[in-house]
């Protein structure tokens, strides 16, 4: 068997690992062996790879691995995990970019003149390149893509970074022409991506595509504010896939695609769901700039002399008594860094008797899934966190449904009024629950800049405060009351 | 092109693999399912490595360096991270 088949079959390995690594994350119990499926998959990879005869020199590999593992591992357990949006948004733009680079490093490989004789003949059959005739159509096409998806992917996930960690606004950036300009800058990428395939040799082409395509990354990112970030974030993580995928073209490696693309698979999964949950098309969250305007009116009419606020003893007296209560957090419960105090005040309840639920949206936080981690960070079993579909019909038997930092998802207007901008989005049916405490600063609206008739409503109580302390202050007066 | 297709078809099923098996996350778990996958499109560092070891050109060495660093912080912040997180949902019963 020859070297080249062995180093495959152990990729083929690797990609198996992936698989099962994957389908492990189907369930808590199972997802930890199967993250460690995914590594031990990597890492035979990559030591297959170190192994291989085609490598000369190992310094510089070794100078990559401890540089880029040390900063990997610093960042991963530095992180807080109110930052996980952040972290994975970085990372995506790491994978993208590591794409287009070697993307970049094989074509000037394969198009530098002939002058190493046996070397150049071994590069050129791991790169595809035909002995004796052109470049292969498939290495420059898959070249094109990889330079244009991965500098789209380093740049995009760079501004949603910058956005989501408040070094620049997290409100959209969207100027006259803005997208005009963006199917501008798209058009001559095109033009770029077919001249690299025409033209391999010249490769300056190729880096102005990777330029214009840096460029069109961080416009594309700049218009979307805040809310959409999850669909965002889903995007860019299928797009790191589908870089890698490209990659995998490139270089004629079967590993590269099967990983590329289930990782594209599952971005695009994650973006269709996050889509679907905010009752919007993907060219809408993109393009639309949705919370650029804000609709002040109406939330005079709306508020005026209905709205009853209430104090912590109030509430928990309410709590005293509750046999179901749901918390519904949202993006306000991770800036308030509220998730331990909830989890304190959920264990008091169920000591008191009482049911405790958590209410998840879909695009609750940041990111698909972030408020299921921030509570599980708190100990929050997640036996409790129940998804929209499970909770809404619960609601009506709820006594009690506290509101701590989300608003748009909870806001009736949804349901009823269809010339709002968040019409027809599915929302948790907490003004279904006996009564609602909302935990909120001011009455100020959420991202979708719209008034919230949930806080007038007859059930509604407001509890004006900042969300740990209100929950840590509920908590208190509880604990004295079941004393008592 | 008999190569190409050859390759298509890996995509294609790959893709078809990954719907299946990815529809099949809960919800709960979609933050360390970004991440951990993220992790996996790391996987680029093979390429990286053959760029910065084989020494052909130093431009090539450079990316290939280049590659090999943002790629591992990739791969071992990916799985770091998701493992930490993994951890979280697992302590309970």
């Amino acid at each position: 068997m020859s070297e080249q088949a062995f180093v495959n079959l152990a990729y083929l390995v690797a990609s198996g690992l992936f698989i099962f690594g994957l389908k492990g994350l189907s369930h808590p119990r199972t997802a930890v062996r199967g993250n460690l499926l995914g590594a031990a998959g990597m890492l035979l990879a990559v030591v297959v790879t170190v192994l291989s005869r085609q490598i000369v020199d190992y310094t510089l590999i070794l100078v990559g691995l401890v540089v880029g593992a040390a900063a990997g591992a610093v960042l991963a357990w530095r992180i807080q995990m109110t930052a996980m949006p952040q972290m994975v948004a970085l990372l995506n733009g790491f994978g993208g970019a590591a794409s287009a680079l070697v993307a970049g490093a094989a074509l000037v490989e394969a198009t530098r003149p002939a002058s190493a004789g046996a070397l150049l003949e071994r590069a050129a059959r791991a790169v595809g390149l035909e002995l004796g005739g052109g470049l292969e159509l498939q290495f420059t096409v898959a070249t094109a893509a990889s330079g244009l998806i991965g500098a789209v992917t380093f740049w995009g996930s760079l501004v949603a970074f910058a956005k989501l960690q408040e070094l620049v606004s997290g409100k959209p950036l969207l100027f006259a022409g803005h997208v005009a300009l963006n199917a501008l800058l798209l058009a001559v990428c095109l033009v770029l991506a077919v001249l690299v395939v025409r033209h391999p040799e010249q490769t300056s082409y190729y880096w102005l595509l990777v330029g214009m395509a840096s460029v069109l990354g961080v416009l594309l990112v700049t218009p979307i504010g805040g809310a959409d970030m999850p669909v965002v974030i889903s995007l860019l993580n299928s797009y790191s896939g589908l870089a890698a995928a490209a990659t995998g073209f490139v270089l004629s490696n079967n590993m590269l695609i099967i990983a590329g693309s289930l990782v594209g698979a599952s971005g695009i999964i994650l973006t269709q769901i996050m889509c679907k949950a905010m009752n919007r098309s993907l060219p809408n969250v993109l393009f639309g700039g949705v919370g650029a305007e804000v609709a002040g009116a109406g939330a005079d009419d709306i508020y005026e002399g209905r709205i009853k606020a209430t104090t912590p003893e109030e509430v928990a007296m309410l709590l005293e008594n509750a046999r179901r209560v749901v918390f519904v957090p949202g993006y306000g419960m991770a800036v308030a860094q509220a998730q331990h105090a909830v989890r304190a005040l959920a264990t008091l309840l169920e000591r008191n008797g009482t049911e405790v639920l958590f209410a998840i949206h879909p695009v609750a936080g940041r990111m698909p899934g972030h408020m299921n981690v921030l509570l599980a960070e708190a100990d929050v079993p997640y036996e409790q966190l129940k998804d929209m579909d499970e909770i809404n019909p619960i609601f009506p038997q709820t006594d009690v449904a506290i509101v701590i930092g989300a608003n748009d998802v909870v806001n009736p207007l949804a349901r009823t009024d269809p010339q709002s901008p968040i019409a027809g989005m599915p929302i948790l049916d907490v003004d279904k629950a006996h009564t609602v405490v909302v935990i909120k600063r001011s009455l100020s609206p959420g991202f979708a800049g719209i008034p919230n008739p949930l806080f007038a409503a007859d059930n509604t109580l407001m509890l004006f405060a900042d969300g740990k302390e209100a929950v840590q202050q509920i908590t208190a007066s509880l604990k004295e009351a079941v004393a008592a | 092109m008999d190569a190409f297709v050859a390759a298509l078809t890996i995509f294609a099923l790959a893709i078809f693999v990954g719907f299946e098996v990815i529809t099949k996350v809960p919800p709960t778990l979609h933050t360390p399912l970004m991440s951990g996958s993220n992790a996996i499109s790391g996987i680029t560092i093979v390429g990286a490595i053959l760029s910065a070891g084989t020494r052909h050109t130093a431009l090539t060495t450079v990316l290939g360096l280049l590659a090999v660093i943002f790629a591992t912080i990739n791969v071992v912040g990916g799985f770091l991270v998701t493992h930490r997180m993994l951890e979280m949902f697992r302590k309970k019963r």
